[in-house]
């Protein structure tokens, strides 16, 4: 067999066993089943964006997607018994036609888009001005070149999308109780969660040039603020102070506005920094976005805001 | 060559539009909304998939940066709308035991 072959077994195995996971954990009659499938359907997405190039996404996919997704979703868990839940209770003539609805949507889908991938040359997108480009970024990995400068209005507003999130988190959820693990997994957390702050801030280094960024950081950041939370210290390492809690998960969008202000003062239009500097600008912006995404994600596992906690207790 | 290149982007484009109608087809016919919410992710993974599969070049160019970063905020946003969206849920539990 060649080369050629196995590449096309790998793809079709994988694509297969994806599909089979999605149709799985939809259609399973068992929640707490269809979680944990879709926590592996997650990681095997991220086995599929390292098969198309894209290794950037696959690490925020086992980080982001599977890890704290899966976590999220898992903690649900706890407060119900009963797990069972059935679709087929609705009657038969809806499940039919929904099913012919969605499946003449996907054909039209599927349909359009192969028009459109014969249609056009492979080089008529944006990635080449992007490419063309990326001396003047300040950084050598594209997809940071593109998040932080070519587009990093998208990138601003996106860092304020998480926090109207985690403002609505805080304004509507009580902090669930706490589980607490046995005496091993906290000997585990003592040399895990400085381990996992050194790989956030080496992850978020490495952005600028190989794959990786303020978005893995912060998932990594959170998952040591699980993982704290898990081994029995019920705030996740978060401040108790009201005001450093607030400050920590504005930080991000307040520092990113900040520049894009001076660089407007400066006489450049919105977030078009000068070339020479563009590398400590960026750097600047995901340090303190890797602080707050960190910082949101860990309160977004928590449910609620840890002081509401300590008053409760 | 060529030939080879379009069928592996077209399997994961085609991959894609099944994982956003299964899952579309989920959130539609489930009651607990956590299953909903499972669906809801699905679908947008079907969503991300179309776009990384169209952003692919083969397995000797450079794939199109711009659908990466897109797909790097949409996983993002995508997990701390699901984070809201289950604090929201709990609430609602909430209020109905009370």
């Amino acid at each position: 067999m060649d080369a050629e072959t196995l590449w096309t077994l790998f793809d079709l195995l994988l694509i297969i066993s994806l599909a089979v996971l999605a149709l799985v954990a939809v259609l399973s009659g068992d929640r707490r089943r269809s979680i944990v499938l879709f926590i592996i359907f997650g990681l095997l997405l991220a086995l599929v964006w390292a098969r198309l190039r894209a290794p950037d996404i696959a690490l925020a996919e086992v980080a982001i997607g599977a890890g704290l997704g899966g976590a999220l979703l898992m903690a649900t868990l706890r407060r119900h018994q009963q797990t069972r839940d059935d679709f087929r209770h609705r009657p038969a003539w809806l499940q039919w036609s929904v099913g012919l609805l969605v499946m003449l949507l996907g054909t039209g889908m599927a349909w359009s888009l192969l028009l459109v991938m014969d249609a056009q040359p492979a080089d008529w997108r944006l990635g080449a001005e992007a490419f063309a480009e990326l001396d003047n970024s300040g950084v050598s990995n594209p997809v940071t070149a593109v998040l932080l400068n070519f587009r990093a209005w998208d990138t601003l507003l996106e860092l304020a999308v998480l926090l109207a999130a985690i403002l609505g988190i805080k304004a509507l959820g009580k902090p669930e109780p706490a589980y607490v693990s046995e005496n091993a997994f906290r000997d585990l957390a003592l040399w895990l969660t400085p381990l996992l702050v050194l790989m956030a801030g080496y992850i978020l280094w490495a952005g600028a040039h190989a794959p990786g960024g303020a978005f893995q950081a912060g998932a990594l950041l959170a998952a040591a603020g699980i993982i704290l939370r898990l081994a029995g210290k019920p705030d996740g390492g978060l401040p108790h102070n009201e005001t450093a809690l607030r400050l920590g998960l504005a930080l991000g969008t307040a520092v990113f506005l900040l520049v894009a202000l001076g660089v407007i003062l400066a006489g450049n239009t919105l977030l078009q920094y000068p070339p020479d500097q563009a590398k400590w600008w960026i750097l600047l912006i995901e340090t303190a976005a890797t602080l707050s995404i960190g910082m949101t994600l860990t309160l977004a596992f928590i449910g609620g805001s840890p002081t509401l906690a300590k008053d409760a207790a | 060559m060529t030939i080879n290149l379009l069928t592996t982007q077209e399997l994961y484009v085609l991959s894609g539009v099944f994982l956003f109608t299964i899952g579309l087809w989920g959130t539609w016919l489930h009651a607990h909304y956590v299953r909903k919410i499972i669906s809801l992710n699905v679908m947008g993974a079907g969503v991300f998939l179309i776009l990384i599969a169209l952003a692919y070049r083969g397995k000797d160019l450079l794939p199109d940066p711009l659908p990466h970063a897109l797909v790097l905020t949409g996983i993002v946003v995508a997990v701390s709308a699901t984070a809201l969206a289950l604090v929201i849920i709990r609430r609602l539990e909430d209020e109905r035991d009370e």
